[in-house]
């Protein structure tokens, strides 16, 4: 097989990655930051670091882990360098709560109903927005990206228990934001 | 499979929160997550983006072009303004030269009368030398 091949299969092998991971990385980012022109950002900058890197992954963990990975890394420096700024007290562009909640499938349920679920949304939104950056990340990628706590622990680097006992904090949270604190 | 596997992974989150009004909550928070972000994902960016940008082109250069016009306006202005002067300036240099001319002709001829009246003047002698003046007269003659 000649370089020229090996380097045209390697990019075929990366685009379909792209494809297929991209919407859920571009999700776990808009979930984190609530600001769509940062998460599409975000994305990009988090796929133009797998290409560049592309040729140095092993295959240890799955793509999807690997790509979460720096999607995290990526919005923890995005905090931090924020953090830095003077102006930090401006306000970001991420949409409100009640725009957040409002994203909500009508399905077959009536007007009331769905008006309390988008309450529910809204107060689980303002519970996540009072966790910690860890917290919030194991939250969202437990209950929006439906991963197992293994694959939390793979793309966060921290050991699973760690995991779990960031994950209880925030859901006892979330559960004292809906009043369900007992 | 896929609505099996997802199901099962749901069910693993509903025997984390064993709270019903909990996990409806954080199933409706999942939906409406997928759903914005399927909304956003999808949304056609570029051409705001470009609007935007020729908007802002467009304003570019306008205020440019008025720049430029101003500019070269302003020059062509003061090179004029700079004409008219020099030239106003060189008519009235050519005014007091012509003024000075004149004085110094009309000076010249008042010289030329006063040289006129001397000599007549001292041609006229008493009546007494009169044939001792024609006797220089005929002197000068010869």
């Amino acid at each position: 097989m000649t370089a020229q091949t090996a380097g045209e299969i390697a990019a075929q092998e990366f685009a379909r990655v792209v494809e297929k991971h991209r919407p859920q990385i571009y999700r776990f980012l808009l979930s984190s930051t609530r600001d769509i022109d940062l998460a599409e950002t975000l994305t990009q900058e988090c796929f133009l670091k797998a290409h560049r890197n592309w040729e140095h992954f092993r295959g240890e963990s799955s793509a999807m882990t690997w790509l979460m990975r720096i999607a995290i890394n990526l919005q923890k420096d995005h905090w931090r360098n924020r953090r830095m700024q003077f102006w930090r007290q401006t306000r970001t562009n991420s949409v409100d709560l009640d725009e957040a909640s409002e994203w909500l499938p009508s399905g077959e349920r009536s007007a009331e109903q769905q008006l309390l679920a988008r309450e529910r949304v809204k107060q689980v939104w303002k519970a996540v927005e009072g966790l910690s950056e860890r917290q919030r990340t194991v939250f969202l990628l437990r209950y929006v990206e439906e991963q197992d706590l293994s694959e939390i622990a793979l793309a966060t680097g921290l050991s699973e228990g760690t995991v779990k006992a960031h994950l209880s904090r925030a859901l006892g949270k979330v559960r004292a934001g809906l009043g369900g604190e007992r | 499979m896929t609505r099996n596997l997802m199901s099962s992974k749901q069910q693993r989150s509903a025997s984390v929160v064993d709270d019903g009004v909990m996990e409806q909550a954080l199933v409706e928070f999942r939906q409406s997550v997928h759903n914005w972000s399927e909304a956003a994902y999808n949304r056609p960016r570029e051409v705001r983006v470009a609007v935007r940008r020729s908007w802002r082109l467009a304003v570019g250069w306008a205020l440019g072009c008025v720049l430029a016009a101003g500019s070269l306006s302003g020059g062509i202005y003061e090179h004029h303004r700079l004409q008219v002067e020099a030239r106003m300036a060189a008519e009235a240099q050519a005014a007091k030269e012509r003024q000075l001319q004149v004085k110094e002709k009309s000076k010249a001829v008042d010289e030329d009368l006063m040289a006129a009246v001397d000599s007549d003047v001292s041609r006229e002698v008493p009546a007494a030398m009169e044939p001792l003046a024609q006797l220089m007269d005929g002197d000068e003659s010869k």
